[in-house]
């Protein structure tokens, strides 16, 4: 078996490319794709785990992310969707205020 | 050992991804990071876990964002404004965070702890299927609820307002 040091830093690795794109990309369906790529990490975190202790415990906690995921991706794009008919551009910057611009 | 080429792709391949000017492109080099992530949770004998990844990641996640990112009507405008949102410039400032940040983690995580090695082990999906249906049956009702929320969440703010 792969020693666990080498799925923790690909998940490392992982989990720092999609923050780097959270924080660099303006456009809000990069940014969701972005938090996707974070708990895709943090999957394999738990998976890479769960090999190293030989407990089941890490691939249910990756089913458990897995549903987070789709969950918050649903609400994710349909808040985009509102938020495209709203404001005709997808710059996640002009939504900052809680209400309609001036 | 498959494991450290799948892991180069699904490295290379979110790198390509994060960075494209065009979604659909970017969604689409994300599904070969997906699936090259796939291999590396079989390699890690996570088999199910690999399926799932397959299945429910780039099967329908993936798909979901596809349909709405065109339902978007993106055009060339928006693709040439993403352009410049992207320069260079705008990369430093978070690339040099997020540096720091791995730096730190690295550091805290690899060369801090001292597990004993240990061979570490294959999970069957039957063993998971078992744990998963027995003690942990509360997750399970737990998840159930949170998809229903969603569900239910993505109901009310999908409808046209009166």
């Amino acid at each position: 078996m792969i020693p666990w040091t080498a799925p923790a830093a690909l998940s490392l690795g992982l989990f720092l490319l999609g923050l780097l794109g959270l924080l660099a990309r303006r456009s809000l369906v990069f940014v969701l794709m972005s938090i996707e790529i974070m708990l895709n990490a943090a999957g394999l975190l738990f998976i890479a785990a769960g090999m190293r202790w030989g407990s089941a415990d890490g691939q249910i906690m990756f089913i458990l992310v897995l549903n987070l995921a789709g969950a918050e991706l649903a609400l994710g794009l349909i808040l985009l969707l509102r938020l495209r008919g709203r404001l005709t551009t997808l710059d996640g910057d002009s939504a900052t205020l809680l209400r309609d611009a001036p | 050992m498959i494991f450290w080429p799948a892991a180069a792709l699904a490295f290379g391949t979110t790198a390509v991804a994060i960075t494209r000017a065009n979604p659909v492109h970017a969604l689409l080099w994300f599904v070969v990071s997906l699936i090259a992530m796939a291999l590396v949770f079989f390699a890690l004998g996570a088999a199910f876990a690999a399926a799932l990844e397959v299945i429910v990641y780039a099967g329908a996640i993936v798909v979901l964002f596809l349909f709405v990112v065109m339902m978007l009507s993106l055009d060339r405008a928006a693709s040439s404004r993403e352009k410049i949102w992207m320069s260079r410039p705008v990369w430093i400032i978070p690339a040099i965070f997020v540096v720091l940040l791995g730096a730190g983690i690295a550091w805290a995580v690899f060369a801090q702890t001292h597990l004993p090695p240990m061979p570490g082990r294959a999970v069957p999906p039957a063993e998971v299927g078992l744990r998963l249906f027995s003690t942990d049956l509360a997750a399970v009702e737990l998840a159930s609820l949170l998809l229903l929320a969603g569900l239910v969440g993505a109901f009310h703010l999908g409808r046209e307002p009166r």
